[in-house]
């Protein structure tokens, strides 16, 4: 016996769903700072450098995360 | 949408613009909470930068410390990114830093509202720079601006699509540096609620939550300076496609 309707919960499958596109951008995160840390210790002299364009790495791995929250959340209380 | 269930969490609830002066219909003339805490950001930055530069000690004071600091720090961003030319856009440049820094930071005061997680308000700030930046790139380069999207260091074969690619990029450019910054703020904001939530319905037990929202919190102070930080780093890699678009 199902409570409530069949649209309701299509759309918070779906909300979940999407989430699972933030997983993608924590690996995407992980590999910029991981591949940072370990060319940054084979030649610190030159890491403090280079911190602004592993933030813009960063920044640029997560924009595609926050777009799935973003699908997520329009599920949830935009449709 | 209603729901009820065990848990009472809305944390949602806390992005909802309210008029509070005048009367309960949102109008445009509407002073909102939205319009209060942006006034109260205003004021604190006035405070920061009037007072901390009244003084001019050689050795400074905190306040002037502080507003030495931030200044120096954005001024080493433009010019390591642009280059010297870059420091004609400074003033800009450091309003959108200290105006998205202020408000993610006084947003996480309880019972705050944080400005910058609303689309509408980091869109138009997005918005600004993406106009500010095509201006600029035609202006100083004429139509030179457009090998921006046509590079001459790939083989000819794959240009046409590599155009097409480029040309898609820079126009999500304003989307994706807008829905960055709100995304953020209202994410973070939401997981504490929801930490919150869990501590109002678990009574006595509600220690384990306590502790994870001051880790959640900890984490949020480092994500909204460094969301403030990446918005403006983004505007100065703009900045620097439209002042140097050959590469």
């Amino acid at each position: 016996m199902v409570d409530g309707n069949l649209v309701e919960m299509g759309k918070l499958i779906g909300a979940g769903l999407a989430c699972t596109g933030m997983g993608g951008a924590a690996i995407g995160v992980g590999h910029v700072v991981g591949n940072f840390l370990s060319g940054a210790l084979r030649n610190p002299s030159a890491a403090s450098g280079q911190t602004a364009t592993m933030f813009i790495g960063i920044a640029f791995a997560e924009a595609l995360g926050i777009f799935s929250f973003l699908v997520a959340l329009l599920l949830m209380y935009a449709m | 949408m209603e729901k009820q269930s065990a848990f009472n969490i809305h944390p949602m609830d806390q992005f909802i613009i309210d008029p509070i002066l005048t009367g309960e219909n949102l109008e445009w003339y509407s002073f909102t909470n939205q319009a209060l805490w942006m006034l109260i950001s205003l004021v604190s930055i006035s405070f920061v930068f009037i007072y901390g530069s009244r003084k001019h000690q050689l050795v400074p004071g905190r306040l002037q410390s502080i507003a030495e600091l931030l200044y120096f720090f954005i001024r080493d961003m433009i010019i390591d990114i642009v280059g010297q030319e870059g420091l004609r856009y400074f003033p800009y440049i450091f309003t959108l830093f200290i105006l998205i820094l202020f408000g993610n930071v006084l947003g996480l005061l309880p019972y705050s509202f944080t400005y910058t997680s609303h689309i509408a308000v980091t869109g138009f700030l997005a918005l600004s720079v993406f106009i500010a930046v095509t201006i600029i790139g035609f202006v100083k380069n004429g139509f030179g601006f457009l090998s921006l999207f046509w590079i001459s260091s790939a083989p000819l074969a794959l240009r046409p699509i590599l155009l097409i690619i480029e040309v898609i990029s820079y126009f999500v450019r304003p989307v994706s540096h807008s829905i960055r910054l709100a995304g953020n703020m209202m994410a973070g904001h939401a997981v504490i609620k929801v930490f919150a939530g869990f501590a109002g319905a678990l009574g006595i037990g509600a220690i384990a939550p306590i502790f994870a929202i001051t880790a959640v919190y900890g984490l949020e102070m480092l994500v909204v300076v460094i969301q403030a930080y990446v918005f403006t780093i983004l505007t100065c890699v703009y900045l620097n496609d439209a002042l140097h678009p050959g590469h």
